[in-house]
């Protein structure tokens, strides 16, 4: 990591925790965004989720518009990503959030489910990328 | 439509922020959570950095609640088990692709950008997500959130 990366992760930092305070006072709802999607899915009423998910994608598209696209490293193969995918899905569902919801949202309310949450989800979020990097992927 | 703007205006700051950090690059992501190769703590400052205008809206927030106000928060539960399960299980999902849910739509906006170079690998990973969200709804037991 480069020195001016702490920056533009600190000013990025910033950017979301504004993104998701506008949502709090706009709406009166967490800015979590597993619960966002589902809610999409499911066909709930209301037209804040889905303006959030389509500014989401334009918040991306403008960045990389402005400063040219950047570099994506997905390397996992295919059958991978599905396995991280339905997890992902399933379990924000299950555990009622995901790095937003808990990570953001819940931590700055100081709430004990998502205190708890980030920290088991960082653990095996830690643990699998030392299994698969260091102890079977090499 | 007035909810519209506000989540709309919402979610595109939430996006900068994230193409920003950099937070759209799952080997970004993946380095944060690799303690034991080349550590990148990028993600630790992203997120503390979220923290302080979230921080300040919660206390906005309680502050304009008035005695018989409801407020939209999730039950103030116990730690219970599918919490506890639903995080070792998204940690674990999370850690095989470096993906989480706001990223992998973001990364929508990248592809619209025109870099191509991982985009069958988003749509499966968010067709997987949406059908394992859908698993779950179908399974849950009613009334339980």
């Amino acid at each position: 990591m480069y020195m001016i990366d702490w920056f533009w992760g600190l000013a990025g930092g910033l950017l979301i925790g504004s993104g998701s305070a506008i949502y709090l006072l706009g709406t009166g709802r967490i800015a979590g965004i597993s619960g966002i999607a589902a809610g999409v899915l499911r066909g709930e009423r209301g037209m804040a989720a889905p303006g959030f998910l389509i500014g989401l994608v334009l918040g991306a598209l403008v960045f990389a518009l402005v400063s040219g696209p950047p570099s994506i490293g997905l390397t996992p193969s295919l059958p991978l990503l599905t396995v991280a995918g339905l997890l992902v899905g399933f379990a924000t569902q299950l555990g009622n959030g995901c790095t937003s919801g808990h990570g953001v949202c819940g931590l700055s309310r100081l709430s004990r489910r998502s205190l708890a949450a980030t920290a088991v989800f960082m653990v095996t979020a830690a643990a699998t990328v030392f299994i698969t990097r260091h102890l079977i992927g090499g | 439509m007035n909810r519209f703007i506000i989540g709309l205006v919402a979610g595109l700051i939430f996006g900068l922020g994230l193409a920003l950090s950099d937070m759209v690059d799952p080997d970004r992501v993946l380095s944060f959570l690799d303690i034991a190769g080349a550590w990148d703590p990028t993600l630790g400052f992203v997120m503390g950095g979220a923290l302080v205008p979230m921080a300040l809206a919660w206390r906005i927030y309680w502050n304009r609640q008035t005695p018989t106000g409801t407020l939209a928060l999730p039950p103030a539960g116990s730690i219970d088990s599918s919490l506890l399960a639903g995080a070792a299980l998204f940690g674990t999902g999370w850690g095989l692709a470096g993906l989480c849910p706001g990223p992998a739509i973001a990364l929508i906006g990248i592809m619209a950008a025109g870099n191509f170079s991982f985009s069958f690998g988003l749509v499966v990973f968010l067709g997987a997500m949406a059908l394992g969200m859908t698993i779950h709804q179908r399974v849950a037991v009613p009334g339980v959130p």
